[in-house]
């Protein structure tokens, strides 16, 4: 199965000292390296920050640009990852690995249509 | 019970077994939780219209899933969307299966941390229990179409978010087992004493988890903490018919008549103590089923052993620190050291149960018994104020007209 991990930027990263920051982003570079190199990451990136968003509204196909990123800056999302796992038991043991202080992770299933 | 409802209640009692038992096989070997229930509900539909007439088969499994499959085959022939399982349940075995007995996975499915406490209480009771959505509905007192999309929502999330089916194992096992004893223990509440309604007990919710407990000590046999459970269900239901008065009111522990209580069902859940007791592993249900023990085999309130009661809320309070804990640390608190101590005790929970009606109830009377009326009064009125249960309102107003009696009510125990 594979499983979208939409994660929010947090405190740590969007208010916290740049001390702090710089020592939490460290450990959290090197859990993506590991979880890439395991084979079981096998997508994601880091996102510019939510000031850089732009959203398109599409109502009765009509588009409107709108300056802000989706959610609202406390739940704004700061990048994402693609798991590739047995199953939701095991996609929540590795996120519950996962080194940043603080935030919140969707864990949301991916549908695998065959090509 | 009516005569003619006999022959009913035996074969309510083979549904019960038989139900759950084939939904379980039928969600591992489909892999489809929707279409195992949906084959399920028709077998017995069926069963239902032939067994009353000609009486249970002695093969009842084997028939059932007989039927399931062949209902399964002409319902999945008839619709198209349908068709990638026709093959799978085209390959169902025709005798009853022998794998042993699925439910323990299908419990810790329903039960599994990625559904909302609530969703893992209805999907059990659906699925494990097989009470109907409707059942189930009046006894939440939700409507039953919440509970129907309710309970859609978490067989679909259940599939396409990848929940394995499977009794989970190692370091694992515990949490789980715990979330499957939550809400087995929730739904016996909620049987027992209903937060809501004027119907004060709910007898079949509070039965129905004793099945369920006692079914879940059956495939597990080795756990005390499940045992403990069972014990701790089995005691309250030992006091049943002793709880309430003639005209339907709330009885507190210390006036209801001991001879109604059950004294083999008593000596039963003792002994189902000592077994867990044997396998040495403490655990809550184990403490909070002994000081239900305490209570049923004093011969008298005034007889009731408090000191070993307040070592035991001791000892709760070490593993599980919540407040509705130490508050009933406080009550038996009263009875060791005497109401101011116990006052104190309860007086430092103000701030995280000033929402809990048997707060202010176990204040008021505390206070009662201080000789301070007007505090106790005010907090009597609080605690009305916050209770949904009409019986249990109606015992706190007479208190309050009658100047109270100065004894705390013992809360769950």
């Amino acid at each position: 199965m594979k499983y979208m991990l939409l994660i929010t930027q947090g405190e740590w990263f969007a208010n916290g000292s740049a001390a702090e920051r710089e020592k939490s982003m460290e450990k959290v570079v090197e859990w993506w390296g590991k979880m890439f190199a395991s084979g079981k990451m096998v997508g994601g990136h880091q996102l510019q920050s939510p000031d850089t968003a732009t959203t398109v509204v599409i109502e009765r196909g009509k588009h409107t640009l709108l300056d802000r990123p989706l959610m609202e800056a406390k739940e704004a999302i700061g990048g994402y990852g693609i798991l590739e796992v047995a199953d939701i038991d095991e996609a929540l043991a590795i996120v519950k690995t996962m080194p940043q202080p603080d935030g919140k992770v969707e864990v949301r299933p991916i549908i695998e249509r065959a090509r | 019970m009516h005569a003619d409802r006999e022959p009913y209640a035996v074969l309510e009692r083979v549904f019960r077994e038989e139900a759950g038992r084939l939904t379980a096989s039928l969600v591992r070997l489909l892999g489809d939780f929707d279409l195992a229930e949906e084959l399920v509900s028709e077998a017995m539909v069926e069963a239902l219209e032939h067994w009353t007439r000609d009486g249970v088969p002695e093969r009842a499994s084997s028939w059932l899933l007989t039927t399931a499959r062949r209902k399964g085959l002409d319902r999945l022939r008839r619709e198209a969307k349908y068709r990638q399982k026709l093959a799978l349940v085209a390959a169902l075995p025709t005798e009853p299966l022998r794998e042993g007995d699925d439910r323990l996975r299908l419990i810790f499915t329903c039960c599994h941390p990625v559904l909302a406490r609530e969703v893992q209480v209805a999907l059990t009771l659906r699925a494990v229990v097989g009470l109907t959505t409707e059942e189930i509905a009046r006894a939440f007192m939700v409507p039953e179409e919440t509970l129907a999309k309710r309970i859609v929502r978490a067989k679909h999330k259940i599939v396409a978010s990848g929940v394995p089916y499977r009794v989970p194992t190692g370091d694992e096992l515990m949490t789980r087992l715990n979330e499957v004893l939550t809400v087995i223990y929730l739904v016996f509440n909620e049987g027992y004493v209903a937060t809501a309604g004027s119907e004060p007990i709910r007898r079949d919710l509070a039965r129905d988890a004793e099945w369920l407990a006692s079914l879940l000590m059956r495939l597990m046999p080795q756990e005390p903490e499940v045992i403990g459970l069972v014990a701790l269900i089995r005691l309250h239901l030992a006091r049943w018919p002793a709880r309430l008065d003639s005209e339907g009111r709330l009885l507190l522990l210390e006036s209801q008549n001991r001879a109604l209580w059950d004294r083999r069902a008593i000596a039963d859940a003792v002994r189902l103590i000592e077994r867990a007791t044997a396998l040495a592993r403490p655990g809550p249900y184990q403490i909070e089923a002994s000081i239900a023990a305490l209570h049923c085999e004093a011969p008298t309130w005034d007889e009731t052993d408090w000191p070993q009661i307040l070592a035991l809320y001791s000892l709760l309070t070490a593993i599980d620190s919540s407040p509705i804990v130490r508050l009933n640390r406080a009550i038996a608190l009263r009875y060791v050291e005497g109401a101011e101590a116990a006052l104190y005790e309860a007086d430092s929970l103000a701030e995280s149960l000033s929402r809990y009606h048997l707060f202010h109830a176990t204040r008021a009377a505390l206070l009662r018994e201080l000789g301070r009326t007007a505090e106790a009064d005010r907090a009597e009125v609080e605690g009305i104020g916050l209770t949904k249960n009409l019986a249990e309102r109606a015992l706190m107003a007479e208190r309050l007209a009658d100047g109270g009696d100065g004894r705390p009510e013992p809360g769950p125990d």
